[in-house]
């Protein structure tokens, strides 16, 4: 197989799920998550695979199956005011195959998405930090608090309509 | 005692399957605690712990007293835990029952400051979050937006980032040697460590102007040209440097104290270690071969010889001689960048990108457009291309990535830091389990943790 991230052939950007695909048939994500995979990107050597975020659990087994065994990091971006809002992003990467990979889940303010703890515990922190600091539930986490923030604390920092300075 | 014999024989390096990890339950075997433990909670919090010792095992007043369990508070002001951790424990006379970290107590937003400042205005704030390595939080900030931007930097500024980046990491250990053995009761090794780490900060001093927050590492290059004597003082101090860990060895390993404090105690197995995220000398310990530096190289580590210490003792001891043997691989290391700056021409520091790059004094002071590019920059920044990126880089803790997000104006929309302490943190109660207090503080050393870095 060749690597996409050292192979010259594909050093360009692709966008969109058709485009992705084609260009990037041999990947082990591209294959491993086809089904999934509602939009994808191509982009300074890295891929980006949106999925439904009712499906996020399924992404990430499917994931895992398909070599990408180690979850690094579970973040939000907050994209207020478009809609929806939460842009969710789940980098994993593949011991083995020394590549990254990034899942992107999209839900508005009040959805929520389930838990990847089942999948990786490691999730448990980083879960628990996004609900602090975005306010986005995950359902099946096994213990969602405050992980930065005192418990007592109201609003969610990282929120584009939440001020950087002066007294709330 | 089976069990200590066979933990650590240091050299033997049998290659691990990483693929496909087991994880059925998450724990295996080898790491489940019987009797005592309280059952697998997988990272409990504190409200767990707190529920646990007052639903499944006796609460302290209950009768009979062999039966109770106290909850322990250690810390946030606690020399062992390095810095403002908080561990709720539950125990059982000594013996731990169940443990949960409590964080938050260094949170100071710097992630929602970044979204308030220009992309070169970051740097300083960068050296912040893990405040033993800043060079090293300089590049990864640096390689995400140079990554955005689609600029080049010259191969020497890649050279001299290894090289700041190494003898950053030889600093980092030698302040987690020091602390690691004062938390077992051996003061003298954190003098030595502390007298190589002076002539570092004075490198470092001399490179930048500061001794701990450098912002050496700029988008597009480096700050400053190192002064003229500087490569022959690093050179001193790397030939010098060997007998110095040899030095160390000799305080510490036959010292029996350290040897029963530290040999068996805090197993942590692969698949467990990749299960919570655990990365850099902790993995390694745990046997699993991978370096971030040799295996997705950045910054041209490519060209580099070096070897990536692993060790299937997968305990404590195991992480102090991966640890051990990094700063002497680090050694060699500095020794190859300097070898190949001194072959290679003088040149740029900086990319050529003089409407992203602030030019030097001399050219602003002299060239009209110079001056119009230096007010810009400083005035308004500059816009970076929109796109979403991480970049990954291998810091003495372990992996740190920096996630930044760009929507095409002058500031960053999201900048978020991945660094190693806060997923190794996760592991804490699989290692400490049914372990003795006491074994939690030579566990938290192990780790090597620096709150900066987990709370941001």
């Amino acid at each position: 197989m060749p690597d996409p991230i050292t192979n010259p052939a594909t050093p360009e950007a692709y966008f969109g799920k058709e485009a992705v695909t084609a260009a990037l048939a041999d990947h082990a994500a591209i294959q491993g998550l086809a089904a999934l995979i509602t939009d994808a990107k191509w982009d300074r050597n890295e891929l980006t695979l949106t999925v439904a975020s009712d499906t996020i659990v399924a992404a990430c087994e499917a994931a895992k199956t398909s070599g990408y065994n180690f979850l690094e990091d579970v973040t939000a971006v907050d994209w207020f005011p478009t809609e929806p809002r939460f842009q969710i992003s789940y980098s994993i990467l593949s011991l083995s195959l020394k590549q990254r990979i990034r899942l992107v889940a999209r839900l508005a303010e009040g959805e929520t998405i389930a838990s990847i703890t089942s999948v990786w515990p490691a999730a448990n922190f980083y879960e628990r930090e996004v609900f602090d600091l975005f306010g986005v539930p995950f359902t099946g986490h096994p213990r969602l608090t405050r992980i930065m923030m005192p418990d007592n604390w109201e609003g969610h920092p990282l929120r584009k309509d939440y001020p950087v300075e002066g007294y709330r | 005692m089976a069990f200590l014999e066979e933990v650590l024989e240091p050299g033997v390096e049998k290659k691990r399957d990483t693929t496909g990890a087991t994880l059925a339950g998450f724990r295996t075997a080898e790491s489940l605690v019987p009797d005592k433990t309280a059952e697998d909670m997988i990272i409990p919090g504190v409200e767990d712990v707190v529920d646990e010792s007052t639903s499944g095992h006796k609460p302290h007043g209950s009768d009979p007293v062999s039966d109770q369990t106290m909850i322990l508070n250690m810390g946030p002001q606690h020399p062992s835990t390095h810095g403002v951790l908080r561990l709720v424990i539950e125990v059982d006379g000594e013996t731990i029952i169940s443990l949960a970290p409590d964080i938050g107590y260094l949170h100071t937003g710097i992630e929602k400051t970044c979204e308030a400042k220009f992309y070169a205005q970051v740097t300083p704030l960068t050296d912040r979050i893990d405040y033993l390595c800043p060079m090293t939080n300089n590049t990864a900030y640096a390689l995400a937006v140079e990554k955005l931007l689609g600029i080049e930097v010259p191969e020497r500024a890649q050279i001299l980032r290894v090289l700041f980046n190494e003898l950053t990491r030889i600093q980092s250990h030698l302040v987690w040697l020091g602390t690691h053995a004062m938390d077992i009761g051996a003061l003298t090794v954190f003098l030595y460590c502390f007298r190589e780490r002076e002539d570092l900060m004075r490198i470092f001093e001399a490179v930048s102007g500061q001794r701990m927050m450098t912002s050496y590492v700029r988008i597009g290059g480096l700050a400053l040209e190192p002064p003229a004597d500087l490569y022959a003082t690093i050179r001193k101090f790397l030939k010098n440097f060997p007998e110095k860990i040899a030095e160390y060895e000799g305080l510490l390993n036959n010292n029996p104290i350290w040897i029963s404090r530290l040999k068996g105690v805090g197993h942590l197995s692969p698949e467990d270690a990749i299960a919570l995220g655990v990365t850099g000398p902790p993995l390694r310990a745990s046997g699993v071969d991978f370096d971030v530096r040799r295996d997705m190289p950045y910054s041209s580590y490519e060209k580099f010889t070096f070897a990536v210490p692993v060790s299937n003792g997968c305990d404590v001891w195991a992480r102090y001689i991966v640890r051990m043997e990094e700063m002497r691989e680090s050694t060699k290391i500095c020794l190859q960048a300097l070898d190949m700056l001194a072959s290679m021409p003088e040149g740029r520091i900086v990319a050529d990108a003089p409407k992203i790059i602030l030019p030097d004094r001399e050219q602003m002071k002299t060239q009209m457009e110079s001056l119009i590019h230096h007010f810009k920059i400083v005035t308004e920044g500059f816009a970076v291309p929109a796109g979403e990126v991480t970049s990954s880089v291998e810091a003495p803790h372990g992996m740190m990535n920096y996630y930044v997000v760009s929507d095409g104006t002058a500031k960053p929309y999201r900048v978020h830091m991945r660094n190693a302490d806060f997923a190794t943190l996760q592991a804490l109660e699989t290692m400490c389990k049914g372990k003795l207090i006491a074994d939690v503080v030579a566990i938290i050393g192990s780790i090597d943790i620096v709150l900066g870095a987990i709370d941001r």
